[in-house]
């Protein structure tokens, strides 16, 4: 195997890696502040078409800002969809599981019917803002040839870390996800942190979304994030809702992707394709087995998660 | 004056009724004003989406056809989610379940005939509820969730289906697409109504619903799944078994679902390729709801949704939108329903700011 072939390698396993680390570390939040919102395949479309729409429209005439607008743009298309699950299952205490799956649905059509107009046209790639020389050197590639994207993925890793287990705003939040009911009582407004917590998982799952269309691709094509929502949903799982183990993860699930990708290509592997790519999903199940025998010794799973919030007073 | 929740003694059986057609025409005018609104012909998309496959009888049979793996699933998760089983992998039993009956067909070769149609059938049963048990085993053993469990394993049963089609079962004729060879003859499901596409699947899945509400409303069974989803405690002290209870319930939909998978193979396409799940199993959980987890009630809202999965292709072509946005209907039915079951179990009361005041004033 040369250099040059693990270098590749190495390179799509990241890329594969960006968009479920980043959808999964808003999904961590979220199922830390109790809610469990299945919808990130819908959220993520919505911020893949919003962020192409956007920088689309803008990119010829502000090259330099299009596509950091576009970023923000999906952002905001994942946030707010978000909230429209936020605000029925927080308002109205609707089922969290049939509510999420309304909003992949519903991602999914509106981000068809958004994106219609915009099937076939090309940006320019989201790609490196090194200069050249290091962003595609032989080796230097390896540091500086990403998106800023995964940059952003990476950094969020420490600051969500940090955010959950230093700052009074993440103990708060995880009280609100362990026992909604006492932090309730004490005052704190479960809706409020779940609201934020809700938005800000969409946030980042529309820039994991957009990661596809602003990067990979550089095009818009319908359902074009192919399951990568429910991988990331499965990833927090697998991680047993910890950042450290999130960040490992997302890689091993690259790396099974990107093994798929290489069986599939060169037609040729010790396995078919297909083990490669169920794989993610029955590691998941195994894990989940693992984490919950060990339930008694102390789990991870919030004990909140997925219930309604029903105050008595 | 402002907006007050008061709890209902009982849940409301008219809204019960009501909630679900007013999500239906609320669906239809959010859909007008949003669609118009995205610069698309709104009321020219929701006529497509839900009147024209109504009205346009050569559509029935589309309709039909659509709506039996619907509210067959449907069925079956309704009573997992009667009891507080949430299985959402039925898409992945559906799609095992087609396997199965794939694989009895190819196993009988170029026999056919009632007996292996028939065997092919009970295969699929047989393929969902075993995959639909894996969680089952899961939950009751190690109290895995189920949600995610089932969801998991939805995703392997797509590669498995991947696997297959395009390696040991490819249609050696099929110009190397990935694709089972066509089922011969005498191994598909009969036709009921000659030169329609309606299958005998169709009669069953109008059928079923009558022997579910037998079972939910009058049987023991039904009795144990609403106590152990309304009072798990109480069904704990009346002697319920509640692992009992979560087997039954996932078992029974996983069936449901292999039946439909089986049914759709047999039956409508004759062939599975890559492109056979079609969401029908993420979509029977919008009926289920729909139908206010009642059989009957799944009758009525698998065609609903069977609808505007037709309608959204009549829609790709009149008005020229991706027939994937009658997810977007479907999505917003669900929503709503969702959304109005507060008004099942309150009731709103307009309530003046200052009521001593207002007491002061009557005297």
């Amino acid at each position: 195997m040369s250099i040059d072939f693990i270098i590749a390698a190495f390179i799509t396993v990241v890329g594969l890696t960006t968009p479920i680390l980043l959808a999964g570390l808003g999904e961590l939040v979220v199922e830390k502040s109790g809610v469990l919102n299945l919808g990130v395949e819908g959220m993520m479309l919505i911020g893949a078409v919003c962020g192409f729409a956007l920088t689309y429209t803008y990119g010829f005439d502000y090259p330099g800002i299009a596509p950091w607008g576009g970023i923000l743009a999906a952002a905001a298309g994942g946030a707010l969809s978000a909230l429209l699950f936020g605000f029925l299952v927080l308002e109205l205490n609707s089922n969290q599981v049939a509510t999420g799956l309304a909003l992949a649905i519903f991602g999914t059509g509106l981000s068809s019917l958004i994106g219609q107009g915009f099937t076939g046209m090309i940006i320019t790639p989201f790609g490196s803002i090194f200069p050249d020389a290091l962003a595609t050197g032989r080796y230097s590639q390896v540091i500086f040839g990403y998106s800023p994207l995964v940059y952003f993925a990476l950094a969020m890793v420490p600051a969500v870390h940090w955010f959950l287990n230093r700052t009074r705003a993440g103990l708060i939040l995880r009280a609100v996800g362990e026992n909604d009911l006492s932090a309730h009582s004490i005052g704190y407004s479960v809706k409020q942190v779940r609201y934020a917590a809700i938005a800000f998982g969409g946030a980042m799952a529309g820039i994991g979304g957009a990661y596809f269309s602003m990067v990979i691709t550089p095009m818009w094509a319908e359902k074009m994030t192919a399951g990568r929502g429910w991988i990331a949903l499965a990833l927090v799982v697998f991680a047993g809702w910890r950042t450290g183990r999130l960040l490992a993860g997302a890689f091993f699930f690259g790396v099974l992707m990107t093994l798929e990708l290489y069986a599939k290509a060169s037609g040729f592997s010790l396995v078919p394709s297909e083990v490669w790519a169920a794989m993610p999903y029955l590691m998941t199940v195994v894990a989940l087995t693992l984490i919950s025998r060990r339930e008694t010794a102390g789990g991870n799973a919030p004990a909140c998660l997925g219930k309604p919030f029903l105050p008595t007073a | 004056m402002h907006i007050k929740l008061e709890k209902r003694p009982a849940p409301s059986v008219a809204m019960m009724v009501l909630t679900p057609v007013l999500s239906v025409l609320l669906t239809t005018l959010i859909g007008v004003v949003v669609f118009d609104f995205l610069g698309v012909d709104g009321f020219g998309a929701v006529r497509d989406i839900f009147l024209t496959p109504i009205l346009a009888s050569y559509k029935w049979q589309d309709v039909a056809v659509k709506a039996a793996p619907l509210v067959i699933i449907a069925l079956g998760l309704s009573v997992g989610n009667r009891a507080q089983v949430w299985n959402i992998g039925a898409e992945g039993q559906y799609i095992i379940g087609a396997l199965f009956a794939a694989g009895v067909g190819i196993a009988a070769g170029d026999m056919g005939g009632p007996i292996v149609v028939l065997a092919m059938v009970l295969a699929g049963i047989l393929g969902g509820a075993l995959w639909a048990a894996v969680p089952a085993l899961l939950k009751t053993r190690w109290d895995v969730n189920e949600i995610l469990s089932s969801l998991m394993l939805t995703y392997v049963a797509g590669q498995v289906l991947g696997y297959l089609v395009g390696g040991p079962w490819k249609d050696p004729n099929g110009r190397n697409f990935p694709a089972t060879a066509p089922l011969h003859d005498n191994q598909v499901l009969p036709i009921v109504f000659p030169g329609t596409t309606v299958h005998l699947g169709v009669i069953v899945a109008l059928i079923l619903p009558f022997a579910f509400w037998w079972l939910m409303a009058r049987s023991m069974f039904g009795f144990q799944v609403r106590v152990v989803g309304a009072a798990p405690q109480a069904a704990r002290h009346g002697g319920f078994d509640t692992k009992q209870t979560i087997w039954l319930a996932l078992v029974i939909s996983g069936a449901m679902a292999g039946l439909a998978g089986a049914f759709e193979f047999t039956g409508a396409l004759h062939a599975i390729n890559l492109g056979f799940p079609s969401g029908y199993g993420f979509t029977a959980i919008i009926v289920s709801f729909l139908g206010r987890l009642n059989p009957i009630g799944c009758l009525i809202a698998g065609i609903v949704l069977a609808i505007t999965y037709v309608g959204g292709q009549v829609a790709q072509t009149t008005v020229h939108i991706p027939s994937s946005t009658a997810g977007i209907f479907q999505a917003m039915m669900l929503f709503l329903i969702l959304a109005s079951d507060i008004f099942i179990r309150y009731r709103i009361r307009f309530v003046t700011r200052r009521p001593q005041a207002a007491a002061v004033a009557g005297e």
